[in-house]
């Protein structure tokens, strides 16, 4: 059984480590120029033009690619384990995997003959070559395809199981491939009614300020469409790998559906610093994002309470001393602990940013790659580490090459994080470095910088190590001699308590309906506003 | 309804709290003390917008004197990769309203080490006012991507006693 979903897995898995390690490479790189060590000279050679190719590479294979290609891969495996039901329509998740990859090539050519060298926001009037906003479409219509295989799947396994609550870890993927659905819409339209026919010259000029809300529609909920798979992981597998149980299953389904109601009407809190937004709707947002922590918070007490459990079962005593007693020594359980830890400074960030007036203070600061380093570097990444390191050996059927170098690597991240973290944060806030910039070469960097670039420098090496360890013991299991005496399954976390979770946390209507009704809301109004006023005067500029 | 652990309870009823007083006081210390953010000022064709004409300040950017010694207007155009002008002078304890705008793409404006931080976008005017209180000199700079030579796109405000 799952032949065919572990195949379609790992050739998720496979892309989406690849992208990471190319796109990784450029991260250490990034770090080197801002004290001055510029080795962009050298990459001239292979056909890097500049920091700011490196730089869109980086986030476009990191943020976009591995995500997605991860969580795919993650899903396919994960909803049919956790339905133990094959998916029914496979050819589908196939053509899926298919269009994603194509999209992924078509985008990368251009990005790497530096005509697309737009950063992972491509915020028009940049204008880059057309291939490259189709392939992220097809990128993104892909991934759309696959999670229609899921739904017919989990379809049928409804008409076998009329009654039956679903899995939580079924539900928590399939809620977060619904919301994905309907987060991408934004970019969707944006790229295919605004942007695409313009950079190909069908139209003359298109509204920079409309294509930054459209785009910003999907880029908060893909912050959450990057982290609820970590999730769905921390709730539905981590309490098991640690020895316990979730303590609370229904608390743990309602967050995945807070989520999907709250996490699409909250994007303008990146346009708090937009002129063409009006005062009102950026309150309203900030007011919905602010509702967004509640889930997280839920979040925060459930999950440590199950581990608690497992703690306590494994002789762990104290108020906090059980903490000891967790299995540090297994490196998924490790890198998705750490992960957590890491996530917490990553959540503290984020209220600041989502803070209407305080936002004036970090706004495109250094402070926002230090914040999310913290989140989808490193909350999410880490937590796919963790993931990996079962997941691959359940795959490939050999075990984990070497265990003591995946711990080193997770502390190791660990590390290199928080000191990257943490000088990026100080040097956006007390100095207003900007984010995106070539900054070893900015006439305005400052000698009180010095120390702080310093110490983000020494942690964007470690990460890079870090990162090699990584690969080392991915290949070399992929490619070890050994076999698995037992295949490894799934760890799939047993409620605490029995009693099945009421049925309106296993119905998508109410929860679907409130979700499209909260984004009328927040966002109907002011669309239909922009769009019936749309000043399509920019022209576009190739400005590398 | 769902089954809920007391601790948890008490937990979720703390954090409900906490985030509400945490919103209550961003509600407050952004109209009360008037915390300000851009909001649409003007529309504009980024197109002519360089192009002096008697209405179009942008066409002429720079500093305009309202009361000497006290209210100025600076007139600010962004384009790839400078600021016009590049260097504003004022006296000590003006106030200063800012209108800047892009003749091409995306820029950002902040004046490091105040609450002056926009998104600048073709085809609007994005507008904040701030007081200059202390003679000194203040960097402000271009925060968003705009191309190759980004990270040379910057001026100077010099505060003069
Ligand atoms: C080897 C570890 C890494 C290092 C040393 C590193 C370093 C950096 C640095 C220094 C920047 C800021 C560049 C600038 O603003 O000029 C940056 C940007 C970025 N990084 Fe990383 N990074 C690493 C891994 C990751 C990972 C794992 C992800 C996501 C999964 C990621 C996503 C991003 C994104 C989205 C940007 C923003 C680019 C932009 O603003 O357009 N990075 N990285
Ligand atoms: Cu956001
Ligand atoms: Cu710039």
């Amino acid at each position: 059984m799952f032949a065919r979903e572990h195949k379609l897995t790992a050739w998720h898995l496979g892309v989406a480590m690849t992208a990471l390690f190319i796109g990784g490479f450029f991260g250490p790189l990034q770090k080197l120029e801002y004290v001055g060590i510029n080795l962009y000279t050298t990459l001239n050679k292979i056909g890097i033009a500049s920091y700011y190719q490196g730089l869109t590479l980086h986030a476009v294979l990191n943020a976009l690619v591995w995500t997605t290609f991860f969580i795919v891969g993650f899903f396919t495996y994960a909803i049919t384990h956790s339905l133990d039901k094959e998916l029914t329509h496979p050819k589908i998740n196939i053509i899926g995997l298919i269009v994603m990859i194509v999209g992924l090539i078509m985008a990368a050519i251009p990005i790497l003959l530096n005509l697309a060298t737009v950063l992972f926001t491509f915020y028009p009037p940049m204008r880059a070559n057309p291939f490259f906003y189709i392939g992220l479409v097809l990128v993104v219509v892909g991934s759309w395809v696959c999670g229609w295989g899921f739904y017919l799947t989990y379809i049928a396994w409804r008409k076998e199981n009329p009654g039956v609550r679903t899995p939580l870890i079924a539900l928590g993927s399939l809620i977060t491939m619904v919301l994905w659905q309907i987060a991408t819409l934004g970019v969707a339209t944006e790229l295919l009614v605004l942007v695409i026919p313009w950079s190909f010259g069908l139209v003359e000029g298109t509204d920079p300020q409309l294509a930054r809300t459209f785009f910003w529609f999907t880029g908060h909920p893909l912050v959450y469409f990057w982290l609820l798979p970590a999730y769905v992981s921390w709730y539905g597998m981590l309490p098991k790998q640690a020895g316990g149980k979730l303590f609370s299953e229904p608390l743990a389904r309602l967050v995945f559906w807070l989520f999907l109601a709250l996490s699409v009407p909250v994007g303008l809190h990146h346009q708090y610093l937009d002129p063409g937004v009006p005062a009102g709707w950026k309150f309203l947002h900030a007011l919905l994002t602010y509702s967004l922590f509640i889930p997280s918070m839920l979040t925060a007490f459930n999950v440590v309470a199950s581990l608690e459990i497992g703690a306590r079962d494994n002789g762990g005593t104290g108020l906090l001393s059980w903490v000891r007693a967790l299995p540090w020594g297994d490196p998924s359980y490790a890198a998705q602990n750490l992960a957590m830890i890491l996530f917490v400074f990553g959540g503290i960030g984020g209220l600041t940013n989502s803070s209407y007036n305080l936002n004036l203070a970090i706004h495109n600061t250094s402070w926002v790659p230090g914040h999310f380093h913290l989140t989808v570097g490193s909350a999410v990444t880490l937590t796919f580490f963790g993931i990996a390191y079962w997941l691959v050996p359940s795959l490939s059927g050999k075990p984990l090459w070497n265990r003591k170098v995946a711990l080193v690597q997770t502390w190791t991240w660990f590390f290199g994080m928080l000191l990257m973290g943490n000088g990026l944060h100080i040097l956006g806030l007390n100095f207003g470095m900007p984010r995106r910039t070539m900054i070893g070469a900015a006439s305005y960097a400052a000698d009180a910088w010095t120390p702080m670039l310093i110490e983000a420098a020494i942690g964007g090496i470690i990460l890079g190590i870090s990162g090699l360890l990584f690969y080392s013991n991915m290949v070399g299991t992929v490619f070890s001699k050994k076999r698995l005496e037992a295949p490894i399954e799934m760890p799939v976390a047993e409620p605490y308590e029995s009693e099945p979770a009421p049925a309106w946390l296993d119905n998508w209507k109410p929860w679907l309906a409130v979700t499209v009704v909260l984004i009328l809301v927040a966002y109907g109004p002011i669309l239909v506003d922009m769009i019936a006023n749309a000043n399509m005067t920019s022209p576009g500029f190739k400005v590398w | 309804m769902i089954h809920v652990d007391r601790s948890e309870k008490i937990y979720i009823i703390i954090s409900v709290t906490l985030i509400s007083v945490f919103f209550i006081a961003l509600g407050i210390s952004s109209f009360v003390y008037g915390f300000q953010v851009p909001v649409p000022e003007q529309r504009v064709d980024p197109r002519t917008i360089a192009t002096p004409a008697p209405d179009n300040p942008f066409g002429e950017p720079g500093l305009r004197e309202l009361v000497p010694g006290k209210k100025y207007e600076a007139y600010v155009l962004a384009q790839i990769w400078s600021f016009t002008p590049r260097e504003i002078r004022v006296p000590a304890g003006s106030t200063v309203t800012f209108y800047v705008t892009s003749k091409d793409v995306q820029h950002g404006f902040r004046i490091n080490e105040t609450n002056v931080n926009m998104q600048i976008v073709p085809g609007e005017v994005s507008k904040l006012t701030i007081t200059f209180d202390e003679p000194r000199e203040y960097d402000f700079i271009c925060h968003e991507y705009c191309g190759v030579g980004h990270q040379s796109m910057a001026g100077k405000i010099i505060v003069e006693p």
